[in-house]
């Protein structure tokens, strides 16, 4: 047990308004207390139900450092099961996704279980008569967590059994998923393949953060988007050449300040917030012919422009999801230590939308989060600098500071400058909560 | 003018080694301008337009790719990565005499490096060639990674 176990106040005294501490970056026992705490008592993306679209299909997956399935059940619903049998802890599904069946069978010893997790069979059972087997825990079959919620397709549980409700933790936040949802003509996202997954040496914490950093790309983002307008250039095309597909998407990451100063942030209640409030960089996609009149004919002219209105760029739905509206995508950065945190960047269709929309996003999705995107080296190269750099000592705090006011109230929704920090100290605000809320619980005399 | 099929390996071998040794202009050249190189993510996928590929590119994005590394603010590059194939003997697979165009496969190992950091892909490349007055070109290029689902660190050159 090190210093911060059971030491609420020490965790407050990680953030101190305009900035944090390096540990909660690099100390392995913060990270340990994140899993536990943190990651028990958020709401945290587990997947898409069109992952598992039929009865037995599921996917495997970790909340937090918790390993689990998602799973389609025979009523039709979508269940969130650990990933451990409940006899000696073999994980019952090793590969990522798949169809069980009607039941789940451990390869170890075959006891078996319903898809809600409830015990179905033990071979041999009579050997477990009279001796309070039924009482056990391992009896009761695959534990499943404290809560699912199905979003408009989106899959989030909460690990603890009691804590806030799916509603109150996301707020007015959700209206970032039901933009992206609403641009399926039919009201329906599908996921498209499988996702990039990406490695890095660096907390998962500084990805969450860069979701909402708009004053990096100009700068890390230099050798790509910059090289790419200058290649651009010199191939001299006749006036009002309409730029490529790729050309649309990179070429806005080289923006200057000014454009991100104004495309505004947007900070919800408990950690979660956007940019791209007024504009953003997918704001200037061309046009994809019949998308429109399928739009109007599905919502209405006044309702389908709305929906396309908005052109949210990056929202973060804290802890550890990053969603693009606009683009229909999602990363989700997955906690591995203190220094490793895999990505993984899906991408949906826009169910009756046109093919045209997902080959962009595919596009993007290479193009930008690929661990041989040309953009995502740079940003690697910066969190993985700063996962080295911040074990120096005599400077122990990060700085947090751009457009910081005294007395930040994170309780309210706000709107303000595109290049504020306030979304990051929204975040550890929340970070904090969530750490603490359970601290004096006796979930502490197992650590 | 036909096509042999020494002619076509000796094409791949002269590839790679272009690659390892960083003559990306060279490199380029050999590239018809509507050709693709691709590098699947999912194993034997068939598709590079409506779900996602590690790379789809066009000769414009392999230009900027190249154009990048020597750039004077490529941080990821400083210092650089250097890269090396170890290649099987290339399968020519179908050579088309009429239409001048062939086919060949091609098993391979990628090692790349940077800093203290080397990692080892093993590689099937896919070459369609056609034959432009009197020589070999690249017409597209496909490079599946045997460990595509994996989780990968940066892939910074030209696997």
């Amino acid at each position: 047990m090190g210093h911060y176990t059971g030491n609420p106040d020490a965790i407050r005294a990680l953030h101190r308004g305009y900035e944090v501490h390096r540990d909660v970056y690099i100390d392995p026992e913060i990270y340990r207390l994140e899993m536990r705490h943190l990651f028990a008592n958020a709401w945290v993306f587990v997947g898409h139900e069109s992952q598992t679209p039929n009865k037995g299909d599921y996917f495997a997956t970790q909340v937090g450092d918790q390993p689990v399935i998602q799973v389609r059940h025979s009523d039709g619903e979508v269940h969130v099961l650990y990933n451990r049998c409940p006899h000696k802890g073999t994980k019952i599904v090793i590969d990522r996704s798949g169809n069980t069946g009607k039941f789940f069978r451990c390869p170890y010893h075959a006891w078996s279980f319903k898809t809600d997790g409830c015990l179905l069979a033990i071979p041999l059972k009579k050997g477990y008569e009279n001796t309070g087997f039924e009482n056990s825990d391992s009896g009761k079959g695959m534990r499943a967590v404290g809560a699912v919620r199905n979003y408009r397709g989106f899959i989030f549980c909460r690990l603890a059994e009691e804590g806030i409700s799916f509603e109150e933790f996301f707020g007015g936040s959700l209206s970032s998923i039901d933009n992206m949802v609403d641009r399926s003509p039919a009201g329906r996202l599908e996921v498209a393949g499988p996702p990039l997954r990406y490695l890095h040496h660096c907390n998962w914490k500084m990805l969450v953060e860069n979701q909402t950093d708009t004053c990096h790309p100009m700068v890390a983002h230099e050798s790509s988007a910059g090289t790419a307008v200058k290649l651009w250039e010199e191939l001299d095309m006749p006036e009002g050449t309409p730029l490529p597909p790729a050309m649309e998407i990179i070429a806005p990451f080289t923006s200057p300040y000014e454009f991100f100063e104004k495309m505004g942030i947007r900070t919800w209640p408990n950690g979660h917030g956007h940019t791209g409030v007024h504009h953003s960089i997918h704001s200037n996609y061309s046009e994809i012919p019949g998308y429109m009149d399928k739009m109007v004919a599905s919502y209405g002219e006044e309702k389908a422009k709305a929906i396309l209105g908005e052109n949210r760029h990056n929202t973060v739905y804290f802890p550890n999801i990053m969603i693009k509206g606009p683009i229909q995508q999602l990363r989700v950065f997955i906690p591995l230590a203190a220094d490793r945190t895999i990505v993984e960047s899906y991408i949906y269709r826009l169910v009756d939308g046109p093919d045209e929309l997902t080959a962009r996003t595919a596009m993007y999705n290479r193009m930008i989060n690929a661990p041989t995107s040309i953009v995502g080296h740079d940003d690697l190269e910066m969190y993985e600098r700063a996962q080295e750099g911040l074990h120096a000592d005599g400077l122990e705090w990060v700085n947090i500071q751009r457009l910081y006011e005294e007395g930040e109230d994170f309780t309210e929704e706000a709107v303000e400058n595109g290049t504020t920090e306030r979304q990051m100290r929204n975040q550890f605000d929340a970070w904090v909560r969530f750490m603490t809320m359970d601290m004096d619980g006796v979930r502490e005399a197992a650590e | 003018m036909s096509i042999s099929k020494d002619q076509v390996i000796d094409f791949i071998y002269d590839e790679v080694r272009m690659l390892d040794e960083g003559r990306y202009d060279e490199w380029l050249a050999l590239w018809l301008k509507d050709g693709h190189y691709w590098m699947p993510l999912d194993y034997k996928q068939s598709d590079p337009h409506t779900v996602t590929s590690l790379m789809y590119e066009d000769l414009f994005m392999l230009k900027l790719r190249i154009e990048r590394l020597n750039g004077a603010r490529t941080f990821s590059q400083k210092p650089k990565s250097r890269c090396h194939h170890v290649i099987q003997r290339p399968f020519v697979d179908e050579i088309d005499e009429t239409a001048g165009t062939c086919v060949a496969t091609t098993f391979m190992h990628y090692v790349e490096t940077r800093l203290d950091e080397q990692q080892l892909l093993a590689l099937t490349a896919r070459h369609e060639l056609a034959l432009v007055d009197g020589a070999l070109r690249i017409a597209n290029k496909r490079v599946d990674i045997l460990n595509c689902d994996a989780a990968f660190r940066n892939i910074q050159l030209l696997p």
